[in-house]
């Protein structure tokens, strides 16, 4: 604990290039009782909020600079750890992008509306719980969830709705949507058809990525196989015909969320990015074909530093993987571009206007990161859907660390500190050691189904927890600095019970109008392809311009593929 | 921690020599996936030395109750994060009524409104935990009862 400053091999290898490491361990012994460990400092042990042990102090003999010099390089060159872009910020800032959706199309078109009138830059939805699981407004399983925690779109109509009035070919929209990521993603390409608006103009990002689902978010209709191959013909179908969206935002957000450390994020984000590129090539695609349309979503925790580090090391990583394994020649292929957002769990119900620091130094951290866009959370998260008031405060958040802080003038200017370059060393060994496991495993696909990541995870959730208990862990409001009087004030977020029943009404309207010969026609032909293991995207486009509804496709592919369940594993 | 920790299994099989260890059915109903508390609280009652059977996600008021009676637990403990509370505890209550099975006992955790605990808890579920709760208090509360009963 707390020997990572002074321990073996970098030391050596400063010593042979530099021959000053005689100077850090002088000072050590001369300034630091028992040379910094554990003794004569406030606590036995400082270790970050993924349980990392942190050294006292790291001194530029403690790396080799001259390693470090090919492993940083340049920002916007190979391998990226200082950035994508050579200019980043003072070439253009990152996108603030909230996520919004709740109650009916028309609800979170107002939401989008007064976000874009207040300067947000791009789009981002959130649908509701019957979306995300394939079931229609008016399905059983849907009863008392419709349009609660995001928007509900059962039909192609209810995606114009949820649009009308913003122009596709403009503004970038970001969906937040899995399993029925293909079905979503075909109702957005039909209504910019219906528009008139050629597919290479449509640019947005749509999540789409299914192996966090079984690892972390369990949203899930079929088994991880034919999941995992629906998501890659959405990438497949992007390729060909629409190039400017990201077919799939590869996401640690959720795996850290349910309680993984910051490597297992970045480990396991990685790992499953390399899962998609295998199927993709298996499909006889190439690398440079459809690699640098993948896009990240990492989660930004409390641990400053642990998070610039993790940035950092998730580019250059990124890079190496697509350079060295794939052969990427295309350096698109090999930069990951990533959005991020602060993380809803390190937010507390007590004490709530403290979020807003929280995300502000979370925020803060995603920016020195070096991200292409952003989510600030809002304060009162935890409590319910968030006000208005509350989202724009998080929103002002961003403006004024783009705006007022100075940070966004100089690329990476944290590149080059002993700390910060020792700490992305170690994040990206301690992460690319756990994705040489998942490789053994035979890789991802083959970890999920055996459960590998989802253990650890509810391991280190568990972990967290004692600690929290113990006092290792500080919540400041929760068990510290605790205010005696304070009584939870929940507000209870009213939905009102008339937007299920327009939902549902308004669906039972839209089924009877169909066509029922074009509409049956159409779900026959896509129950075809997927029994023939084609790419479903083309005859999904057709089918929900036909009416097919998101539930009814979604029965195809429980029909075709079965059902998941949860093995529910403690 | 659990052998060597006096206050749990050995103590509570001391006490009651015929009966086995509390069994506890932890349930997440609805259709969202967060389901890190379920787990954490299932290992916590685990650790103490409960025998705890996990449901797993996206279960319906009918598939909890008919597993709780199956497996013949003590409690029942939901995870409801979605803000349907209201529906979803006494749908339960109400099917455990149905069955004869009111010796089961209910108790939940997640964000619930004040106002809303007091009304689950005249309806009868046992207790409700909220945001920054101890697992500690959660085992102790569940010996509490279900030892009263015995």
């Amino acid at each position: 604990m707390g020997k990572k400053g002074e321990k073996g091999p970098t030391s050596e290898a400063s010593q042979s290039t530099n021959g000053r490491s005689a100077d850090i361990a002088a000072w050590r012994s001369k300034r630091l009782v028992n040379g910094g460990v554990g003794i004569g400092e406030r606590k036995r042990a400082f270790e970050s909020i993924s349980f990392r042990p942190q050294p006292t102090v790291v001194s530029w003999e403690d790396g080799s600079s001259r390693e470090q010099r090919e492993t940083i390089g340049y920002p916007g060159e190979y391998p990226f750890t200082r950035g994508i872009h050579a200019t980043m910020y003072r070439g253009r800032l990152w996108t603030m992008r909230q996520f919004a959706g709740f109650g009916t199309p028309e609800d979170t078109n107002r939401r989008f509306r007064y976000l874009l009138e207040h300067g947000q830059t791009g789009l981002s939805t959130a649908f509701d719980m019957p979306s995300l699981m394939g079931y229609d407004a008016d399905h059983k399983r849907s009863l008392g969830e419709v349009g609660r925690e995001g928007v509900s779109v059962s039909s192609i109509e209810d995606m114009e709705r949820l649009f009308d009035g913003i122009d596709l070919a403009s503004v970038t929209t970001s969906m937040t949507i899995n399993c029925t990521a293909p079905i979503a993603f075909a109702m957005y390409v039909a209504v910019a058809r219906r528009r008139g608006i050629p597919f290479e103009l449509l640019g947005g990002t749509i999540q789409n990525d299914m192996f966090k689902e079984f690892i972390a978010q369990k949203e899930w209709i079929s088994p991880p196989e034919p999941s995992v191959r629906l998501a890659c013909d959405v990438i497949q179908f992007c390729a060909a015909h629409v190039p400017r969206f990201n077919p799939i935002s590869i996401s640690g957000y959720h795996i850290r969320e349910a309680g993984a450390t910051a490597v297992q994020e970045l480990a396991f984000t990685l790992a499953d990015g390399l899962g998609y590129v295998e199927e993709c090539l298996s499909r006889g695609m190439e690398i440079d074909t459809f690699a640098p349309r993948m896009s990240f979503f990492f989660d930004v925790h409390n641990d400053f530093f642990e998070e610039i580090a993790k940035f950092r090391a998730a580019r250059r990583m990124w890079a190496r993987f697509m350079k060295e394994r794939y052969g990427a020649r295309d350096p698109r292929s090999m930069m990951l571009r990533t959005h991020a957002q602060t993380a809803g769990v390190s937010l507390t119900a007590q004490q709530p206007v403290n979020n807003v620091a929280r995300v502000a130094l979370q925020a803060l951290a995603a920016v020195l990161g070096g991200v292409q866009s952003l989510h600030t959370n809002s304060m009162d998260e935890t409590l319910s859907l968030p006000t208005e008031e509350a989202v724009k405060v998080a929103l002002r958040t961003q403006q004024i660390i783009a705006e007022e802080t100075g940070v966004v003038n100089t690329v990476d200017p944290l590149g080059g500190s002993f700390y910060l370059e020792q700490l992305t060393d170690d994040i990206e060994r301690e992460a690319l050691a756990y994705i040489a496991k998942i490789d053994e495993f035979g890789g991802m696909l083959r970890a999920v189904q055996l459960g590998y990541p989802q253990h650890e995870i509810a391991e280190a959730a568990y972990q967290f927890q004692l600690r929290l208990e113990r006092l290792d862990e500080v919540q400041v409001g929760v068990n510290k600095f605790v205010d005696a009087e304070e009584e939870l004030s929940i507000p209870t977020h009213q939905i009102d019970p008339s937007i299920e029943r327009d939902q549902k009404e308004r669906l039972v309207r839209f089924k009877a109008a169909r066509n029922a010969t074009t509409h049956t026609a159409a779900l026959e032909r896509l129950e075809q392809v997927c029994r023939d293991r084609g790419n479903v995207i083309e005859p999904l486009v057709d089918a929900v311009d036909t009416g097919v509804t998101l539930g009814e496709a979604s029965e195809v592919f429980r029909s075709v593929f079965g059902e998941y369940r949860d093995p529910g594993l403690v | 921690m659990t052998e060597d920790d006096p206050e749990t299994g050995p103590e509570h099989k001391g006490a009651e020599p015929q009966r086995g260890p509390i069994r506890i059915l932890i349930a997440k109903p609805g259709l969202d996936g967060h389901d890190r508390g379920a787990k954490v609280v299932a290992r916590a009652l685990r650790d103490a030395g409960m025998e705890v059977i996990y449901t797993g996600l996206h279960q319906t008021p009918e598939m909890i109750v008919r597993s709780a009676i199956q497996e013949d637990v003590d409690c029942i403990g939901m995870s409801i994060l979605s803000g349907a509370h209201m529906t979803l505890f006494p749908a339960v209550l109400q099917l455990l009524k149905e069955e004869g099975a009111t010796d089961i006992v209910v108790f939940g955790g997640g964000i619930i409104p004040k106002g809303d605990i007091e009304a689950l808890k005249a309806q009868g579920v046992g207790e409700l935990f909220g945001p920054g709760v101890k697992m500690d208090e959660i085992v102790a509360w569940v010996r509490g009862v279900v030892g009263a009963r015995e």
